[in-house]
């Protein structure tokens, strides 16, 4: 198989799996077969959207660790699971704004103002905004180096997707902890292999110097 | 009257589907008309002669639109069956609300442990439609059966140390996979002044739809105060105990800034993370719009008395 050819098997595979909890409540929500949401429609929407929203916020951050190991080849999907993630996150929001709050603008701002934990969510969307925005190749190359700077903002929607979850639970706290868990060793990952290859260029820096110097105390 | 409770005969094995609908229907026609009934069908097939009084609709709350029998028994808190709204129905089945007794203890003439048939027995069993308001803001309508709490506590002749009156729910981890799991420190415990107890409108319910209650909702015994947010109904209650002083409820003690002793329903306070102001009603599909909370549920008229000159912004 070329590359090529690996490369589409892995983007339909991913693109048919990110896709199936959509497909499914979509199934729900038109009952097709014997397939329904429950006795709280507008909740179902709500939890199936949401935790979806923070999976593939967590698997797109996956990405980057998980090619130091597989080589190179899967960041090729991670655009589109960061994609998928805004997708889930926005339905979750459209479903509060639309369904959930019927548009009672007078509501959905006290809500945003006042609940710190939708606040948060509120801010975590806003924040994927611009990520999804300038996703396109066309952007990415005009915002050039830029473009990364940018799109580090994706460690902070991490961390206020947690938040949110974590402040929106009743009482147990099991799942939201288990998602800033597996965000949390993502980016700690990061911050130990960023330090160690700081202090592998600093060795590099050293070394080079020591040479320079011995250079020219040789001449 | 005595009334015979069928043992060990689950709702669904002695009344059709159809007769639980035909029964809704029924419900919905007589609570409308305010007349009272013997129930029919489900019942009588298994030798249940339950007489039914008057319904009380409150007069308060337009549009009593009464949820169906699968809503109220497919989505439930129960947390000694699990977290999710499904887990009481799903994981209720291996618990036995049958043989049961209660504990009657402290300040009062008669305590002692009863069973069941003592507990009610004497009582006529009647049907309340009452509102039901969660916590976090939804809400039902549902048929309850049961007895006026008021008139069972008074066989028990509470003494003047009475003040309040505290209820446990039953504590059996090998029927209860929930109680494993150690999310509220159990047994649930719930509280109530005397005054609220005493109220007519409290009652101790035995049953939904003129059924038995179903395990996921609380058999064979639960609370029902239809003003206060639900989490204060305690379910498969096996003590209640007349104190002096105001006892320990278990969400007061878990969350003290989010669950209060009262738990009146309020819509001007809000729960610290979300507004109490209106409630999503279980049963309006997708496109159901929220409807605002009434003070206390609606049912201020017949209970506003109960709290005057309390601050219901510090008594939450």
């Amino acid at each position: 198989m070329t590359i090529r050819q690996k490369e589409i098997l892995l983007k339909a595979s991913v693109f048919i799996a990110a896709s199936l909890p959509l497909a499914l409540l979509l199934s729900q929500v038109f009952e097709v077969g014997s397939m329904r949401l429950g006795p709280n429609p507008v909740e179902d929407i709500q939890d199936a959207t949401g935790i979806w929203g923070i999976r593939l916020l967590a698997v797109t951050l996956s990405i980057t660790p998980l090619s130091w190991v597989t080589g190179p080849l899967i960041i090729r999907v991670r655009r589109m699971l960061g994609l998928f993630a805004f997708t889930y996150c926005s339905l979750h929001f459209l479903n509060y704004l639309l369904l959930d709050q019927t548009l009672n603008l007078a509501e959905i701002f006290e809500d945003i103002l006042e609940r710190p934990f939708i606040t948060i969510g509120f801010a975590a969307l806003l924040t994927m905004l611009p990520l999804a925005i300038t996703s396109t190749n066309n952007w990415r190359r005009k915002l050039g180096r830029r473009w990364n700077t940018l799109h580090k903002l994706m460690y902070l929607i991490c961390i206020l997707g947690c938040w949110h979850f974590y402040w929106q639970v009743k009482k147990d706290l099991t799942e939201p902890l288990i998602y800033c868990a597996i965000i949390g060793l993502l980016l700690t990952a990061r911050i130990i292999r960023k330090r160690s290859q700081n202090a592998k260029a600093a060795a590099r820096k050293i070394a080079t110097e020591t040479t320079d110097s011995r250079s020219t105390s040789e001449c | 009257m005595l009334i015979k409770k069928p043992e060990n005969i689950r709702p669904s094995e002695i009344t059709s589907r159809d007769n639980y609908l035909n029964r809704r229907n029924f419900v919905n026609m007589t609570a409308m008309a305010g007349t009272s009934l013997a129930l029919g069908s489900g019942c009588s097939e298994a030798g249940n002669e339950a007489k039914v009084q008057t319904s009380i609709a409150p007069k308060s709350y337009p549009g009593m639109d009464v949820n169906s029998y699968e809503d109220i028994t497919s989505y439930n808190n129960f947390y000694e069956f699990g977290l999710d709204k499904s887990d009481p129905a799903k994981y209720s089945k291996n618990f036995n609300p049958q043989p049961w007794s209660v504990t009657i203890d402290g300040e009062a003439e008669i305590t002692g442990t009863f069973d069941y048939e003592d507990i009610i027995g004497p009582h006529t069993i009647e049907e309340r439609i009452y509102r039901f308001r969660c916590v976090e803001a939804w809400s039902m309508v549902v048929p309850w059966n049961g007895i006026p709490m008021g008139d069972l506590l008074k066989r028990f002749k509470p003494t003047s140390k009475a003040k309040y009156v505290a209820f446990e729910t039953v504590y059996r981890p090998s029927e209860m996979p929930g109680q494993k799991a150690g999310v509220l420190d159990f047994p649930y415990i719930e509280g109530l002044t005397i005054e609220e107890a005493m109220h007519p409108l409290t009652l101790m319910v035995t049953g939904l739809y003129g059924t038995d209650l179903p395990n996921q909702n609380g058999a064979p015994l639960r609370l029902m105060v239809p003003w206060k947010y639900g989490f204060k109904s305690i379910k498969s209650i096996v003590r209640i105990s007349f104190t002096e002083k105001q006892p320990r409820t278990s969400w007061s003690d878990t969350a003290p800034s989010e669950y209060g002793f009262y738990a009146n329903v309020n819509p001007e306070v809000n729960h610290p993370r979300w507004s109490q102001a209106r409630e999503r009603r279980i049963g309006a599909g997708l496109f159901g719009e929220k409807v605002p909370t009434l003070m206390f549920n609606g049912y201020a008229e017949e209970v506003a008395s109960l709290y005057s000159g309390l601050d219901l912004r510090r008594y939450y």
